[in-house]
């Protein structure tokens, strides 16, 4: 790792200051990903600002209008424990806890998540299944808004994740198939039932611009929610990713095969 | 450059070292404890584990800086009087290590999950929560088999003390 400073803030104001200053300074949350990126030198911050000592970044509430709103700083152990979010959207707490492994979930971060959006990161899925609405520093912007690409976020260079707020489904459940070294996602299925009776099925893991809705499935659930229903749904394999981990044509099929085990777990 | 602070299986330990020092290179060649091991350069087999706050982190994905302030138990914090911890004991008496290298991690994260599951810690759970620490030798079977007996005996001691 290449030298660097490391500073603690203690509110949003200052940690917004912080980072403002220059290009070369990074916002470190869990440092689950930031940490091992500065390791193997493919990044190299001259300042990391921690962002766990921020009160305004903490917490997990009922938001007004019954869903929940999450700190950016909230840990992904934290989600899969929460008693709230296991009442309102017990998917959302069971994705959380199969994120990586325990020491990974007690460090990282949703915010850290999102921000960083590894296309086989899983939050990205809970967050455009769900319609769930970003807030930073500066404004706030829906999930689908938010995702732009591979890596690739609306954040501006100086802005910050503090919470994410979903609403409460009607039904919802997340179906992954984990990488089984790294337990990221090689496909990975959020399909959910909202409150107004909208459908959605985002897919993680699979696709080469990150999280993707999948809008074939959506419609064919919005006259018959069964597994059934989008059996013969397919999506093109031109458009998925292809690594050591898996080709693009067997990530094509898991979709298919996780969206009908997400439909059935949501019931 | 900075001071930080941690305390340490009970002990205040300072020392100034450079802000990218890791966890693990604080304890190692800072507070000299050798026992906390690093086994990978890519966050992911575990053998760094100590516990931070009670929760159980790999130390080599964590800067000491970000540890300032903290309580830190690490393997060599387990054993009190002379007297093996239970886990320590169960994995001497079932044989839960070959070569030993990644036995500190997995008895720091056997511990950390004996704290949270307590007696309901079953078989499939301790294997599920074993998806950070990575061992080449022992198949972890009687690693698995290790942590049940355990949980099962501080289960049965915690219910004798009531
Ligand atoms: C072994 C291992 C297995 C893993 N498995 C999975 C898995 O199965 N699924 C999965 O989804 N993830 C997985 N992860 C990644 C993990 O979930 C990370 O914690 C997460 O992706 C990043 O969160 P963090 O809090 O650690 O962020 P950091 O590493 O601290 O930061 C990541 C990036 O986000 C930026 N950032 C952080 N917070 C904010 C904020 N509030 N606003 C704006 N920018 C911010 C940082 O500057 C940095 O660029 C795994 C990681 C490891 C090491
Ligand atoms: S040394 Fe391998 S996870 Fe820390
Ligand atoms: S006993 Fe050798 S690595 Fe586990």
């Amino acid at each position: 790792m290449y030298e660097t400073n490391y500073h603690r803030p203690k509110t949003l104001a200052d940690a917004a200051a912080l980072l403002a200053k220059s290009d070369e300074v990074k916002l470190l949350a869990g440092g689950q990903t930031l940490l091992p990126t500065m390791k193997q030198r493919l990044a190299a911050p001259t300042d990391v600002i921690d962002l766990r000592h921020i009160d305004d970044l903490k917490g997990i509430t009922e938001s007004g209008s019954g869903g929940v709103r999450i700190g950016a700083a909230v840990t992904h152990a934290e989600v899969a424990g929460s008693e709230t979010v296991r009442r309102l959207i017990p998917a959302l707490a069971s994705l959380a806890g199969e994120i990586g492994d325990p020491h990974v979930r007690h460090m990282g971060t949703i915010g850290g998540s999102i921000a960083n959006n590894d296309p086989a990161a899983d939050y990205p899925g809970a967050l455009v299944g769900l319609n769930a609405t970003v807030t930073t520093n500066k404004r706030e912007m829906s999930a689908d808004d938010f995702f732009t690409g591979l890596f690739e976020t609306a954040l501006e260079p100086d802005e910050i994740v503090t919470a994410v707020t979903f609403p409460a489904p009607e039904k919802a459940a997340y179906a992954k198939y984990p990488n089984p070294a790294s337990r990221y996602s090689m496909a990975g299925v959020f399909a959910a039932r909202l409150a107004d009776g909208s459908i959605r099925v985002a897919v993680t893991g699979a696709g080469q611009g990150g999280v993707f809705r999948v809008s074939e499935m959506e419609q064919a659930l919005s006259s018959n929610w069964s597994p059934d229903a989008i059996a013969g749904v397919k999506v093109a394999a031109g458009d998925m990713l292809s690594d050591i981990h898996g080709s693009a044509d067997y990530r094509a099929n898991l979709v298919s095969v996780m969206a009908k085990r997400a439909v059935a777990a949501a019931g | 450059m900075a001071t930080v602070t941690i305390t340490v299986n009970g002990k205040k330990r300072s020392a100034t070292v450079e802000d990218r020092t890791l966890l693990v290179n604080f304890l190692r060649e800072n507070a000299g404890l050798t026992g906390t091991h690093v086994g990978c350069d890519t966050s992911q087999c575990g053998a760094c584990v100590v516990h931070v706050d009670g929760k159980a982190v790999k130390s080599c994905t964590m800067l000491a800086a970000q540890a300032d302030g903290a309580e830190v138990v690490t393997i060599e914090g387990l054993a009190q009087g002379g007297e093996l911890h239970p886990v320590q004991a169960a994995f001497h008496e079932h044989h839960g290590l070959q070569c030993g290298f990644c036995t500190p991690g997995m008895i720091m994260a056997a511990t950390d999950m004996i704290n949270r599951y307590g007696a309901k810690l079953d078989e499939a759970t301790i294997r599920k929560e074993l998806d950070g620490n990575i061992c080449r030798c022992t198949g972890y079977h009687n690693i698995v088999k290790a942590i049940k007996a355990a949980a099962d005996a501080m289960a049965g001691t915690a219910q004798a003390a009531e």
